[in-house]
């Protein structure tokens, strides 16, 4: 049995819109998500643009104050500390953004980009941060007349690289990736997919991997939530999201993506979602889906479906029938 | 003779660009065509010549940029070095294109109707309360949701999904013979992006256009297009049918793209990677543009272009490997 790394229970993240003073509305970005990441595993979300899955991450670094909920990291409650007591978390924590022309300072050198963290963690200076630089640089593939070049000159795929680098500087136990591969090509994005997973058995690593395109975040994931508008709808292990989805969001989600098999276009399609995903400022009510949902009951735009388990840990929220 | 007749032939066509840094060779003697009612996909990494190859045949590209040789024929009629005056008969009407970006392609000053319309005004000189009216109805056909009412609105009051919509409709308005679609879904989610697909697939069937579509992703490409044509730093290394693409990839580039891809079917540990990474087109590669990066390089690919080859019929593949065998029998 793993331990958890991180809980989340009952996290909720709500932005004011604010006109002039008054408060005028809320944005739900992310409403009541319990979620489990297990030290060691890779837990992918999925979701279409304004689910809520970047807050949904950042959130759980505590880069945004939740609005109300906890974020168990090692068993102890992190959302109710200072900033101060942060450091110890901020140094296991990381983060991979995913265009790396706008996440390096085109300013810095490579060397002071990627060692940045070992000098904010007091881990090395001078000399003995120059060594680690370097040997970060090798682990991520790249050369040691890279240290001191600038940002412009390297290619898409290259800064994504040292983005990585310095993910790994501080020697992390957690790195969030969000869209990380999303700007590549296909031959750069099979690389950096491939070197994440070496790295993540090398150095034990817990991944936390956003991504809208859903062929990445089977490949990398042993565990998928699925959002759709701040609400957690489906969660299982890949198998189960992928080979038996239930949820009718992840089920059209599913059949939406187009697939390698020239011979599907004359298939029809199991599920075909129509309209596009209503605002969330003032979400539907009741179950968020339910005005594009082919399987409608007349109770869903009341009920609100939690969470249910319908066997080995595949949780859906969807009312039964 | 072929039983389709060709509406666009792309012959030879070598686009440069005259930077400080040196010349850039974008396109180096791209060559494909397009029969009547087809859907023609361009397939490529970024970089490869396919947004080039539309701005090209549209006689768009932009300085220092050049149509060094080679010709575009429309119908038999060559586009290439036609005047700005003759090309805006063409562009909008004949030929329409949908660019990636709607945001960014529509004027955010003009009321959506009124840029659909626009057409029909300059192409066709409707009245303006008429092809104001036209432009409704045609929004209505791409499925707009109130089109009436959000023929009226602004294009930022419109979602990037409705936005692409009113691109569509703006280039169907004059219901050319061509639409070149540069990465129309990119940008969009997955579920709005299949139902772009769909929309752009079930009106191409209505008005029987060819179409040109430019995508970096093989899976579109299998779900849109009849053929394909792999693009590799300004070249076209293979051209095929989709099915046979997906089956029976014949050049080393195009087999190792479709092994990159983690596909949502089933997941393998590894992927297959590209060892080194594209060229600059400064000083591409000579020979082959592939060669330092392929597995079977031989002493020849540096040195000789190798030219397309038919190794079965409909397929094409420039590639010194095939050209050898086909010496050996």
């Amino acid at each position: 049995m793993t331990t958890a790394l991180f809980e989340c229970r009952n996290l909720t993240k709500f932005f004011p819109i604010r006109s002039l003073l008054r408060e005028t509305g809320r944005v739900h970005a992310v409403e009541d998500v319990n979620l489990i990441i297990p030290e060691g595993g890779t837990v992918g979300l999925v979701g279409e643009s304004g689910c809520g899955k970047t807050t949904l991450a950042r959130t759980i670094l505590l880069l945004i104050d939740p609005t109300s909920g906890q974020v168990i990291f090692r068993g102890e409650d992190m959302a109710s500390r200072s900033k101060r007591d942060l450091r110890q978390f901020r140094r296991e924590t990381a983060i991979v953004f995913q265009d790396p022309y706008s996440s390096l300072d085109p300013r810095m050198l490579i060397a002071d980009v990627v060692g940045e963290p070992l000098v904010i963690h007091k881990v090395a200076f001078g000399e003995d941060r120059d060594n680690l630089v370097l040997s970060l640089l090798k682990r991520v593939g790249l050369e040691a007349d890279h240290m001191y070049r600038y940002p412009h000159e390297f290619s898409g795929g290259q800064r994504q690289r040292l983005a990585i680098a310095r993910a790994l500087a501080a020697d992390p136990k957690f790195i969030l990736l969000d869209e990380a591969t999303s700007a590549l090509d296909v031959s750069v994005q099979a690389k950096i997919l491939n070197m994440l997973n070496g790295l993540k058995a090398d150095l034990r690593l817990t991944y936390m991997f956003i991504s809208h395109d859903l062929s990445v975040v089977r490949h990398l994931s042993d565990h998928i939530g699925v959002m759709y508008l701040g609400r957690m709808v489906e969660y299982g292990t890949r198998e189960q999201v992928f080979d038996t989805p239930t949820h009718p969001y992840t089920r059209g989600l599913l059949a939406a993506a187009p697939s390698l098999d020239p011979n599907d276009r004359d298939r029809p399609r199991e599920v075909v979602l129509q309209g596009e995903v209503p605002s969330a400022v003032e979400p539907p009510s009741g179950c968020r889906f339910h005005p594009r949902c082919p399987g409608r009951k007349p109770e869903c735009d009341r009920v609100r479906p939690e969470l249910i388990d319908i066997g080995d840990g595949h949780l859906v929220a969807c009312l039964p029938e | 003779m072929e039983a389709r007749e060709n509406l666009l032939v792309v012959d030879r066509l070598k686009t440069q660009f005259f930077t400080y840094g040196g010349v850039v060779e974008a396109l180096d003697e791209v060559s494909f065509e397009i029969e009547r009612g087809e859907i023609f996909g361009l397939v490529g990494e970024s970089g490869c010549g396919k947004s080039v190859t539309a701005t090209s045949i549209l006689g768009l590209v932009a300085k220092p940029g050049k149509i060094v040789s080679g010709r575009v024929l429309l119908d038999g009629e060559n586009l290439v070095g036609k005047s700005e005056q003759e090309m805006n008969r063409v562009r909008g009407s004949r030929i329409a294109m949908i660019f990636q970006d709607p945001t960014s392609s529509l004027n955010p000053l003009f009321r959506i109707g009124y840029q659909v319309a626009e057409p029909y005004i300059y192409h066709q000189r409707r009245a303006k309360r008429q092809a104001l009216k036209d432009a409704t109805g045609i929004l209505a056909k791409t499925g707009l949701p109130d089109a009436v009412e959000k023929s009226r609105n602004y294009p930022h009051e419109l979602s990037g999904g409705m936005r692409q919509r009113a691109m569509i409709a703006m280039s169907l308005t004059c219901e050319p013979d061509l639409l070149i679609a540069d990465e129309p879904t990119t940008n969009l989610d997955v579920t709005i992006g299949r139902q772009i697909l769909d929309l752009v697939k079930d009106l191409q069937r209505e008005f029987g256009a060819s179409v040109l579509w430019i995508t970096h992703d093989m899976a579109v490409v299998a779900q849109m297009c009849d053929r394909v044509g792999v693009m590799y730093a300004g070249t076209i290394v293979e051209k095929t049918d989709v099915r046979t693409l997906f089956r029976n990839a014949k050049h080393p580039y195009t087999e190792r793209l479709l092994r990159a891809i983690p596909s949502a079917v089933k997941s393998a540990d590894k992927l297959e990677e590209i060892p080194g990474s594209v060229p600059q087109l400064i000083h591409p590669p000579t020979g082959c543009r592939f060669h330092p990066r392929c597995d079977h390089v031989m002493e020849i690919c540096s040195r000789v272009k190798p030219l397309e080859q038919e190794v079965e019929p409909g397929h094409t593949v420039a590639c010194h490997l095939f050209g050898r065998e086909r010496e050996g029998t």
